[in-house]
């Protein structure tokens, strides 16, 4: 059973979704209880970072989060899930968040450009994920394969090591992330067609043990 | 580096497709449904539903097919037409929809947008925008006004000033749509385009003319649009939304290629 962190942030049934037409048994809680008992937990997310720690504060689930880290029970974070495991976000007024990845989440600088164009903010739409290393979550995702992103603020963790994954927008920047049993991406899996469902479908299936 | 999006648009009415879709070797098929799951198989890499029904009834069957969307496709789509309320974008949004489109709904109540970014942030919150070309004037310095009701009511509103206006309020993208294009096959509007889209930071779709592979090309390259949302060039049949990426992709345009 996979369990998805209900935290009144958007996107969670769409991660449901995409679990019921893979055939992967999955609920959608807010109880701590029923997080530590899944076999693999993901922590999804749309919106911002302030509100999103504010929630997680009010129904009591910091610590519980971060424990689900420690026990070594497969994670997967999506988006605004991402961005909450790092040590703050430049959000709100700079949102301290869970700090289970050392670094922050920096807001795209102004004035990007591609070839003389302005780019837009925010980065929305199909963009490339160069994986650093063979992680068994990426497993079967062909090099062009493109993921759909939308954000405005994008993950920097500060040891290299941790980053599993570069996208390029104006600026490099670490667009999936990989610590033991955590694996974190800022782009959408659920709404990704079919490169999204095989990393889902690879979670479905990963013990959480260490990537080659 | 980002990719140009490809998004046909389908027509719905009391939950069928109002213009037939006709794929290659097959017959005309009704369903949204099974068209939405034929063009995300073909590689489209968005899908918009406008709902074209008027009764309450219609609204309600809309709702069934955005959920049957939701459990078929698994790339973002977005649900517009006849949006009012922030209830409306509710019931949209959890039906299964990524983003749902205001149209006269925000003319007519600009709130709405910032309510909406609010509620459920700016990137659910796309404005659809009808224009017409005038005369320049003090009321339309850029020349293009906004229009409702397809085109038959002008609002008294400079098309330039309102995409900024959006923007401020929390639109998180405009659905840009030319009605002296609209329907033509003859080319997107570029000049509108152009002027729209270099004056916002948020992404603009360009919508309205697509008749030929090359309008495509112009619209993204040249009218610098983020995205092209087509109708007719792929629902007769025309191209293949594959046909078209291959094209553009042979044309210098960033498409995403595999799927």
């Amino acid at each position: 059973m996979i369990a998805i962190v209900d935290y009144r942030a958007g996107n969670l049934t769409s991660v449901a979704r995409a679990l019921q037409y893979l055939n992967v048994p999955c609920v959608i809680t807010d109880r701590a209880a029923e997080l530590r008992g899944a076999d693999r937990v993901i922590f999804p997310g749309v919106g911002a970072a302030g509100e999103a720690m504010r929630n997680l504060k009010e129904k009591r689930l910091t610590g519980c989060i971060r424990e689900l880290f420690e026990s070594g029970k497969p994670l997967l974070g999506i988006c605004l899930g991402t961005q909450v495991i790092f040590e703050y976000s430049e959000e709100d007024n700079r949102t301290p968040c869970l700090g289970i990845i050392p670094g922050g989440v920096k807001r795209f600088p102004e004035g990007m450009t591609e070839k003389d164009d302005p780019l837009k903010i925010p980065h929305m739409g199909w963009n490339r994920v160069a994986f650093r290393r063979n992680h068994p979550l990426f497993a079967g995702i062909p090099g062009n394969a493109e993921f759909y992103f939308v954000h405005s603020y994008y993950p920097a963790p500060s040891e290299d090591s941790d980053i599993a994954g570069e996208t390029d927008y104006g600026i490099r920047f670490a667009s999936a992330v990989a610590r033991r049993n955590l694996v974190a991406v800022q782009f959408h899996p659920e709404k990704s067609g079919r490169f999204g469902l095989q990393i889902l479908e690879n979670f479905s299936r990963w013990d959480g043990s260490h990537a080659q | 580096m980002l990719s140009k999006r490809i998004i046909p648009c389908l027509d719905v009415r009391d939950g069928k497709l109002t213009k037939g879709v006709k794929f290659k070797g097959n017959i005309d098929i009704g369903d949204p449904v099974e068209v939405a799951r034929r063009y995300y198989e073909q590689g489209a890499d968005e899908i918009v539903f406008y709902d074209i029904t008027a009764s309450s009834e219609g609204r309600d069957i809309m709702i069934d097919v955005v959920k049957r969307v939701a459990e078929t496709i698994f790339i973002p789509f977005s649900v517009g037409g006849g949006i009012r309320t922030l209830e409306d974008m509710r019931k949209v949004i959890l039906a299964g929809a990524e983003k749902v489109s205001v149209n006269s709904g925000a003319v007519e109540n600009p709130k709405i947008i910032s309510e909406g970014a609010v509620a459920f942030g700016c990137q659910c919150v796309v404005l659809g925008m009808d224009v017409k070309k005038v005369n320049k004037s003090a009321k339309i310095p850029s020349g293009y006004e906004i229009v409702i009701q397809g085109g038959r009511k002008y609002m008294g509103i400079d098309a330039l000033w309102w995409a900024r206006e959006a923007e401020n309020l929390g639109a998180g993208e405009v659905c840009l749509n030319s009605i002296d294009a609209d329907g033509t096959l003859e080319g997107y509007e570029l000049e509108l385009t152009h002027l729209i889209t270099t004056n916002v930071k948020i992404p603009v779709i360009a919508s309205g003319g697509a008749g030929k592979k090359e309008h495509l090309r112009d619209v993204l390259t040249t009218a610098k649009a983020d995205a092209a949302l087509i109708a007719s060039i792929v629902h007769y049949g025309t191209y293949t939304i594959a046909e078209l990426k291959e094209f553009l992709s042979g044309n210098g345009v960033k498409m995403r290629e595999a799927w």
